[in-house]
């Protein structure tokens, strides 16, 4: 559904991105692992053309957004839904207006349609009977399951998840986890989801790819990264302090650094 | 040679903001004439701007008048010249007072308040949120603001203009007894059109730099509370100083 072949995104001497070649498969949940800094966030930003790369191309279903005018990207949005990481809902709207905002930006529908359509998409999140709320009033995992429910308002056919189990209790997690297989599963909704967090990685993930530092150290099916022989993949995985992955972002040398500098 | 090039690059710096400012003005401009319209969304804004700064426009029009009543009935009751009362507080409302005043007001209620909100809006990441729903934020959230001020601003200026200038009668004719027809009689013969021209021209400038100015500096704050709490106090300030240069500006060069 997505190519990506040559990306490089740069901010000042850092690199985001550096040469990403990969792919994302339709009606596949492909997880983006990496930890914080990997540059994750941005290959997503890049993905939803809300950033545009420095150099190489993105293709969703064989366009290259990269060089698209505006008006055809918002086209393309229309198809697309996307799951922030703090949710980003409207906070002076409430939970029923919020989840109905797209439909009444885009749609003609009836106001009597939409209420149908936004109870049916708050009962798949399991959140019937807080229409009336403010964001505000919810908690982290319930204004994510909020979230969601507006991602999918418009049916769309690829949703991006940013961090969807980031700061959220292990009950939290799971129900996340499930609402995103079962939507996967059940509307055969291509999936990208950015985390860092691995058990929840492997619970749903159909492929993953690992960033570290702009660069993809492992890509490929989710048994074949938990059998992965690279120590890189090994301890990222496992969560290991000490490994091929430095834990400072320095090459100075820590000793030369405090004694001589 | 090292200060010259940083006095350089933060010259550089600032046109580059200036000339980001004014695209950001024109393109929100442009698209509040694009469909879709949402006058519901211009409504609430307008309501947020203008009516919710009615009170606070009128308290300080009616103690702004009836000061001048007190200082003006002195100041010319020493030439013998009360009866000019009228004119006076009438022309120093409708051409500085009210515009200058007033404007100055919205901007610490509502200019305050537009900086914080959108802001917050962008902490949130709400406006990406905007975008992925293929929906512009510059037309969405910024352009309404924009226009309610430029329509609310006259409509504020001119309701100061009429409760400064009842101040001044307050004080003037009921008070310390000027004669009531040459309160009203005089200012109605030397109140030209042209007074009351410049007065709007300004408060429509004004409408146009408080929104501008509020906006720009939520949309490029720093997307953290320190960022947000930044960009607040400086709107409030540049849009105050702002306020006062474009004044004089347009005072030289309507008169």
């Amino acid at each position: 559904m997505i190519k990506v072949e040559n990306l490089v995104k740069k901010y000042g001497s850092i690199t985001a991105s550096n040469c990403l070649n990969c792919n994302f498969e339709k009606g596949k949940i492909t997880v983006i692992l990496g930890g914080s800094g990997s540059g994750k966030s941005t290959l997503l930003r890049q993905l939803t053309a809300l950033e545009k790369p420095d150099s190489g191309s993105i293709y969703f279903d064989g366009v290259n957004i990269t060089s698209m005018p505006k008006k055809k990207i918002y086209d393309l949005r229309k198809r697309m839904g996307m799951l922030f990481q703090g949710s980003a809902l409207f906070n002076y709207l409430n939970i029923f207006e919020n989840i109905a905002f797209p439909l009444r930006e885009h749609t003609k529908i009836a106001d009597s349609v939409i209420k149908t359509i936004v109870t049916m998409k708050l009962e798949m999140v399991g959140l019937r009977g807080t229409e009336h709320l403010m964001p505000s009033q919810l908690s982290g995992g319930m204004t994510k399951r909020v979230g969601l429910a507006r991602a999918i308002v418009m049916d769309p056919e690829i949703i991006f998840y940013d961090e969807p189990t980031s700061g959220l209790d292990p009950i939290s997690t799971g129900v996340i986890d499930k609402l995103i297989k079962d939507l996967n599963q059940a509307l055969n909704i291509t999936s990208v989801v950015v985390s860092h967090d691995i058990e929840s990685c492997f619970r749903i993930a159909d492929n993953i790819i690992i960033l570290f530092y702009g660069d993809i150290i492992a890509q490929g099916t989710a048994q074949e990264i938990k059998n992965s022989d690279d120590l890189r993949v090994k301890q990222f995985i496992n969560g290991e302090p000490e490994g091929p992955i430095p834990f400072t972002r320095t090459d100075k040398n820590y000793l030369d650094e405090i004694l001589f500098d | 040679m090292q200060i010259a090039a940083s006095i350089g690059r933060s010259t550089l710096y600032r046109f580059q903001i200036l000339g980001r400012s004014g695209i950001f003005l024109l393109v929100s401009l442009f698209q509040a004439f694009l469909p879709p319209f949402r006058f519901a969304r211009l409504v609430k804004e307008i309501e947020f701007v203008g009516s919710k700064s009615f009170l606070i426009v009128f308290v300080t029009a009616l103690f702004t008048g009836m000061v001048l009543g007190i200082q003006g009935y002195y100041s010319l009751s020493q030439f013998g010249a009360e009866a000019a009362l009228g004119v006076m507080v009438a022309l120093s409302i409708i051409r500085e007072l009210g515009p200058v005043l007033c404007a100055l007001m919205v901007t610490g209620r509502a200019g305050s308040a537009i900086t914080a909100q959108i802001g917050i809006m962008k902490i949130t990441d709400q406006f990406p949120a905007l975008e992925m729903m293929a929906i512009d934020p510059l037309k969405y959230v910024i352009s309404p603001k924009i226009i309610a001020g430029i329509i609310s601003l006259p409509l504020l200026t001119a309701l100061f203009d009429l409760v400064g200038i009842a101040g001044g009668y307050l004080v003037g004719v009921k008070l310390l007894g000027v004669n009531e027809g040459a309160y009203i009689g005089k200012m109605v013969t030397a109140i030209t059109f042209t007074d009351i021209y410049g007065g709007i021209l300004k408060s429509f400038s004004f409408g146009i730099l408080i929104t501008w100015i509020s906006t720009f500096m939520g949309f490029t704050a720093q997307p953290t509370t320190e960022g947000v709490s930044h960009a607040t106090t400086n709107a409030v300030v540049i849009t105050s100083l702002s306020i006062l240069v474009v004044d004089y500006i347009l005072t030289s060069l309507l008169l």
